[in-house]
């Protein structure tokens, strides 16, 4: 560890055992959130989202090609992420590296094991053509909690996306088919603290990393443990207790950012 | 060219109902992002761009290092999500070039002899892409520098002008780029006159070529008053704020 990112740990982790965090916010508190919708005209369906200082943009563009041999009435989705250099001073132009791919399969998975998409519907004609969805995910502004910011605007960007049928002649254009969304939270352990949302500093100091994805019933639908430390048994039922309660409202403010 | 569309009515009006020396709606802001040493969100059309200034800072690898110079390292970027069809992440041909176009026009306002062996990283994102990107990219870099606090002689600033149906029109939108005579992106320091950037496609004959290239500057001096206005609005509300 280098000598700021100890500093800052010294200094978060007084903090934290008077039970504060750095910006003021509760243990089990999100930052502020912002969802705005229809972004990008050139894409199907577009969000950005801010938590806090964290800017990430989605954007959502179709097309028709080939199903995949063993799923051949099913429509295709990918997801990449793009961790670009106008975000932080670290990042840097190239290919995506380790980071970038783990975001962007981290939220692949949370939108396909969920099935938000209803991929069987999106066949056009059996092992012939099908539509192929393209999640693209740009970070603009990087303090923390990519995951969440990412998986958030991949949500708010699907439900307002419209399948360009018109272009490609089949038809009129049609919202996409899809089913409730998994909600993902975050939380980070430094020092014996568990925080939710962590913001940069927190996330560089991180031991441990747990994302859980929670349904409207309460349900968990996804998890991602990450980093080389551990959690307790107790730790991780107060972490899926806050996801759940944290998933609730950010599920509210998702509904009424796409206007459902 | 003969097109099928008529880019210009009878009354001289353009498709989208612009006069020939009128330019597309434009929204400047400074300091959007919070990482970034600099920033600028800009709206051109249907163009989105957001610029970002890292710097300066040293330069890595070193080899890259100018002992006398800094070096302005402008990296042109379009979202997957910009056009029409997506496009492939990652660098390409064309956004090479621009690349290296901007970061020429901008080495040469920069007061880079200020800052030996560093970089000055000006990254141009376009989110959503509509004709006439790198004159919107170039001129949100230049807000984006001033945000930074980079030395500079001036704000550098960029817009096009062109021919379409064998009129000089002002700022060619989608449909005038694809099926117009001619383009001319130009970039200058508004203060001096100074050309910074010059790229031209099409057919234009000398005297048509003189009319398009002073369009284009007396474009950029509108363009630059919106810039000027963007970071005076910024830093107002920061003195009102104190």
């Amino acid at each position: 560890m280098t000598v700021v990112p100890s500093i800052k740990r010294d200094y978060l982790s007084k903090l934290a055992k008077q039970g504060k965090r750095a910006d003021g916010r509760k243990f089990d508190e999100f930052r502020k959130i912002e969802v705005e919708t229809g972004v990008v005209s050139k894409a199907e369906g577009s969000a950005r989202v801010k938590i806090g200082n964290t800017q990430v943009l989605v954007g959502i563009k179709m097309d028709v090609g080939e199903p995949y041999p063993d799923s051949p009435e099913s429509g295709v989705l990918t997801t990449a992420a793009e961790l670009i250099p106008l975000a932080s001073p670290d990042f840097e132009a190239g290919p995506p590296r380790e980071d970038a791919i783990e975001l962007a399969r981290v939220v692949d998975r949370g939108v396909r094991e969920s099935e938000v998409v209803e991929l069987e519907k999106l066949c056009l004609e059996p092992g012939e053509k099908v539509w192929i969805i393209f999640i693209d995910i740009h970070i603009l502004d990087h303090d923390g909690n990519l995951f969440d910011a990412a998986s958030l605007a991949t949500l708010a960007a699907l439900f307002t996306a419209k399948v360009p049928a018109e272009r490609f002649e089949l038809g009129e254009d049609y919202p996409l088919p899809l089913q409730e969304p998994p909600v993902s939270c975050t939380s980070v352990k430094f020092n014996g603290v568990v925080v939710l949302d962590p913001s940069l500093d927190e996330e560089e100091i991180a031991e441990v990393r747990l994302t859980v994805a929670t349904d409207k019933k309460g349900d968990i639908r996804a998890m991602q443990k990450g980093l080389n430390g551990s959690f307790t048994k107790e730790e991780i039922k107060k972490i899926i207790k806050a996801s759940i309660d944290n998933g609730r409202e950010i599920r509210e403010m998702l509904y009424k950012s796409i206007g459902k | 060219m003969k097109s099928e569309v008529k880019l210009i009515d009878n009354d001289g009006k353009r498709l989208d109902g612009r006069k020939p020396d009128e330019l597309r709606k434009i929204k400047i802001e400074a300091g959007v992002l919070h990482r970034a040493d600099g920033s600028c969100y800009l709206e051109w059309g249907g163009n989105k761009i957001l610029a970002a200034v890292y710097g300066p800072r040293e330069a890595i690898p070193r080899h890259t290092q100018d002992p006398l110079k800094a070096i302005v390292n402008a990296r042109y970027n379009m979202a997957a999500f910009s056009v029409e069809d997506r496009k492939r992440p990652g660098p390409d041909r064309r956004s090479r070039e621009i690349s290296k176009v901007i970061s020429e026009a901008l080495e040469k306002i920069v007061l880079t002899e200020k800052f030996p062996r560093a970089t000055i990283d000006v990254n141009i994102e376009v989110l959503d892409a509509e004709a006439g990107t790198r004159c919107a990219g170039l001129t949100a870099a230049g807000v984006a520098l001033a945000d930074a606090g980079i030395p500079m002689k001036d704000i550098p600033v960029a817009c096009a002008a062109g021919k379409i149906e064998g009129q000089i029109v002002l700022d060619l939108g989608k449909e005038e780029d694809n099926l117009g005579d001619a383009d001319l992106p130009v970039a200058i320091a508004p203060r001096n006159g100074e050309i910074l950037l010059l790229q031209m496609d099409g057919h234009l004959t000398l005297e048509e070529f003189d009319r398009t290239l002073d369009m284009a500057i007396n474009g950029c001096h509108i363009v630059s008053d919106l810039q000027k206005k963007a970071i005076m609005e910024k830093y107002q509300s920061v003195l009102e704020v104190e």
